[in-house]
């Protein structure tokens, strides 16, 4: 761990805009939005952190500012030493950082990804496109105000649509989440089915 | 009965080499034995799809083990696995490149209703863009309830007027 607090005194020496990040397992540091790809190079050619683990993000739901957090996971393949960087994004309205695809090329699908599921734009991405849901879907997936069954939209394909009538749906949650039954012997029993069977798709919820 | 004829099968002696039938049972026999799968591979299912295929299963005996990866050499989409949104366009359009007659098994609990993923992403059963002639239920079921739904389409393809609908079209 001594190792892991010097990258953190030098980090803080170096960008002294830096501040400590509460953190239960990796050491970990915030950022502001302007230093970041200065901070991840300098980590990279200076500190020995060589490996982007991961990229991801955090909505802290609606109505809290800053609402959009990015976290950024370093490996030192040099050191076996973790970090975690993390910089709020100053806008919740069209949150935007830099993109860190000249550091890591891994990082393109990262962040398109979290451009995906949070809308979150990486300046200076070679080709920020949705990754797993079609081009042109409205919504972000994963912001806290999207509900899990989905909104209705049209299906990416406006053929297929007219042929079959099929749109997408706000899925019947049906009692669910779906779920299996760990530890069960019976195989008929474990199968993944709703919690709560009282109601479904035909027979509507009980008032609680 | 008292009969003369000792013969209990077909002699090509003394039918003279014709065999009485209906249009209808020829081309549905035809039909049932050789029906050729387009595997929808899309997730789990499909491992349980190609272990139907291998020895151990074998779903040759049912006329069925030659999977075809064009749509226009098959008669029977298995489809095996999660649909997602994005998926279920290719999936309907490989569906209509398919030659007539064909037919649809919706292998587990995705394919049939959406299954577990009740999301955002996830079509809630392949029935609402390709029409289903068997549901296998199980997540993933077992090669055996796969052989089961291919002879009980075989059974539902033996009972179809086929003459009656080839001159209709």
């Amino acid at each position: 761990m001594s190792a892991t607090v010097d990258v953190l005194a030098v980090l803080k020496e170096k960008f002294p805009s830096a501040t400590p990040r509460p953190s239960l397992d990796l050491p970990a540091v915030n950022l502001p939005v302007g230093d970041v790809p200065a901070a991840l190079k300098f980590l990279r050619d200076e500190q020995g952190f060589d490996f982007l683990v991961d990229l991801t993000a955090i909505d802290w739901a609606e109505g809290v500012a800053p609402r959009f957090t990015v976290v950024y996971h370093l490996l030192s393949t040099v050191r076996h030493d973790y970090i975690r960087v993390a910089t709020d994004c100053p806008s919740d309205e069209s949150p935007a950082v830099a993109s860190v695809v000249s550091l890591w090329a891994g990082a393109n699908w990262h962040e398109r990804e979290v451009y995906d599921m949070f809308g979150i734009t990486f300046t200076g991405h070679p080709d920020l496109r949705r990754i797993l849901m079609w081009d042109g879907y409205p919504y972000f997936p994963l912001r806290k105000e999207f509900p899990l069954a989905g909104i209705d939209t049209p299906l990416p394909d406006a053929e297929i649509m007219a042929e079959t009538g099929a749109r997408v749906i706000a899925a019947p949650m049906a009692g669910g989440p779906f779920v299996a039954a760990p530890g069960e012997i019976n195989l008929t029993e474990a199968e993944p089915r709703a919690k709560d069977e009282s109601w479904n798709e035909r027979r509507a919820k009980p008032d609680a | 009965m008292v009969t003369t004829n000792t013969e209990i099968a077909y002699n090509s002696k003394i039918e003279g080499e014709v065999i009485v039938s209906r249009m209808d049972s020829v081309i549905n026999w035809i039909r049932t034995n050789s029906m050729w799968p387009m595997p929808m591979g899309l997730a789990c299912c499909a491992i349980e799809l190609m272990g139907t295929a291998s020895s151990r299963f074998d779903i040759a005996r049912f006329g069925a083990e030659v999977m075809r990866f064009s749509p226009r050499q098959s008669d029977c989409m298995i489809v095996a696995g999660t649909v997602t949104y994005k998926m279920a366009s290719a999936v309907r359009r490989i569906y209509d490149q398919m030659a007539e007659p064909k037919w649809v098994i919706a292998m587990g609990a995705c394919a049939s209703s959406g299954g577990m993923y009740r999301s955002y992403a996830t079509l809630q059963g392949v029935d609402r863009i390709v029409p289903v002639d068997v549901y296998i239920s199980g997540c993933p079921p077992r090669p055996e309830a796969l052989l089961d739904a291919l002879m009980k389409l075989q059974a539902k393809v033996r009972l179809e007027r086929s003459a009656t609908n080839l001159r209709r079209a």
